[in-house]
């Protein structure tokens, strides 16, 4: 695992954390059949990929387990079985927004500053804090199933954010809310990661929200998943979705996904 | 409500039949025969009341701790889930009506062995919602706590040991039906007091509707220790009766 207690020989990675970006070149990982006899998955065949400090790139493709694979080598749930993989720290953001339903909303984002050791006071100010600019004032102490889908989401990512990793590994971070709310949740998390820059894995179907969102789009082929293209998105932000270069940039992306 | 009206429909079939029908009150005491009871031996149902009532108290609250205790540890170790999973199974199968006597021929008469038999039977109960809930806490939340470097220990006190107290309230409703069954056969086996020893003693006497009366105490003891655990589920787990948030 490259975490900040990576062990010497992998200093490298170390490099990798100072500076804050996510490297990976020609990854493999297979995982074993589910059913004896049929021949293993190969979820990542030969991947490389690189996330300056500060960048955010948006990875596109089919459903399927390359892309959840990929999040998780780059968070170090997993090792690649071939191929060398950089990274800073990294912290993941699924889908599901994976709360704890006895904790309250500030202490569900407080969640990894109480792992690292933060006392209960200082974590939930800190929370606290950083719940109030995600527009949740006045929702610290709800617990989850009172809040929206779109708040849960942001409280999801206000752990995330505190964690304190550099890296951020969103995995289809907005694919279980609603249309309106994800066009919406899609505009805020720009905004806040306007505010505090992080180098960001974006795992997406959505071509859209990848073309509003990254810096950079690599679209990835069904399994066994390989980078099959890269799309540059130089549009300053703030986006407007309607914008005529992103309405031709999805196009040309979704060209060639259908390949 | 309607829990409330069957119940007094009943009691009023049983209060006719009793009354006008040809059945001796020693076989079939009246339900009016029976509070009578309840109140001329008030003192002696109270004094054997409390003798029945610490044997569940104290023989749940020890599989209380005994068995989530071994939830986890089955849960924590591969090898202890191997070694504890046919044991625990394995005390299911003694037939307590056995051991109760044996028991009461290691300990004695007092209320050591009624107190071990009430664990016995109420740890089953206990341990398996307790172990359920432990292996039903999401990967992803498992996997979470990784990303946050959190420690084994760490992820079992925030994550996994609070997703399991439903499953041991579950678990504790479930012990209290076991548990008053428990006490009275352990009673019956060889006992000097107790509600169960006070059943034994009166239907030989042809005091039936003291037995009944008996019956009737230990059953609203049971109703209430189910209704209080009931009561803290909702009080302390509120998030568990929740819908859960979105699924994927």
């Amino acid at each position: 695992m490259l975490t900040r207690t990576a062990a010497p020989e992998e200093a490298p990675a170390e490099v990798a954390a100072e500076l804050g970006s996510v490297s990976l070149r020609d990854v493999h990982k297979r995982f074993p059949a589910r059913r004896r006899g049929a021949a293993p998955v190969a979820a990542l065949d030969g991947v490389s990929l690189y996330a300056a400090p500060g960048e955010i790139v948006a990875v596109v493709g089919p459903s399927g387990r390359g892309k959840t694979t990929l999040l998780e080598l780059i968070c170090g749930l997993l090792k690649p079985d071939r191929g060398t993989l950089a990274t800073a720290p990294a912290a993941l953001m699924a889908q599901r927004d994976l709360l704890l339903p006895w904790r309250s909303a500030v202490d569900n984002a407080a969640l990894a500053l109480r792992v690292a050791g933060v006392d209960r006071a200082a974590a939930r100010e800190q929370a606290g804090a950083l719940l109030r600019d995600f527009r949740l004032e006045g929702f610290e102490r709800a617990r989850p199933y009172e809040l929206s889908g779109g708040m849960r989401q942001r409280v999801a990512f206000a752990r995330t954010l505190l964690s304190g990793r550099t890296v951020l590994c969103l995995d289809e971070p907005f694919a279980a809310l609603d249309a309106l709310t994800r066009q919406d949740m899609q505009d805020w998390l720009a905004g806040a990661l306007a505010v505090a820059p992080r180098t960001v894995v974006l795992v997406t179907h959505d071509v859209e929200e990848a073309i509003v969102l990254a810096d950079r789009i690599v679209v990835l082929s069904p399994r066994p998943g390989r980078v099959v293209g890269t799309l540059d998105v130089n549009v300053a932000r703030p986006r407007r979705r309607t914008d005529a270069r992103l309405v031709a940039l999805r196009e040309r992306a979704l060209r060639e996904l259908l390949g | 409500m309607i829990a409330g009206l069957l119940l007094l429909a009943l009691l009023g079939v049983w209060e006719a039949y009793a009354q006008f029908g040809a059945v001796a009150p020693i076989l079939l005491p009246a339900p009016s025969a029976i509070l009578t009871a309840l109140y001329d031996d008030r003192a002696l149902l109270w004094s054997n009341f409390t003798v029945t009532a610490t044997e569940i108290g104290v023989g749940m609250l020890i599989a209380l701790v005994l068995g989530p205790a071994c939830a986890v540890a089955i849960h924590l170790s591969r090898a202890l889930r191997r070694a504890l999973y046919p044991l625990l199974v394995g005390s299911q199968t003694i037939p307590i009506v056995l051991i109760a006597p044996l028991l009461v021929a290691w300990w004695g008469f007092g209320v050591g062995p009624k107190v071990a038999i009430v664990a016995l039977v109420c740890f089953f109960p206990i341990v398996v919602p307790t172990l359920d809930a432990l292996h039903r806490v999401d990967p992803d939340l498992r996997k979470l706590m990784r990303t946050f470097g959190a420690s084994r220990w760490q992820t079992f006190r925030m994550v996994e040991a609070p997703a399991a107290l439903p499953g041991l309230l579950t678990g504790a409703k479930l012990s209290v039906a076991v548990a008053a069954i428990g006490a009275v056969l352990a009673e019956l086996a060889a006992s000097d007091a107790g509600l169960g020893n006070l059943m034994i003693k009166a239907i030989p006497s042809f005091e039936t509707a003291r037995a009944f009366a008996a019956v009737l105490i230990l059953s609203v003891f049971s109703v209430a220790l189910f209704g209080l655990l009931a009561l803290a589920e909702r009080r302390l787990l509120p998030w568990a009766h929740q819908p859960r948030g979105t699924a994927p």
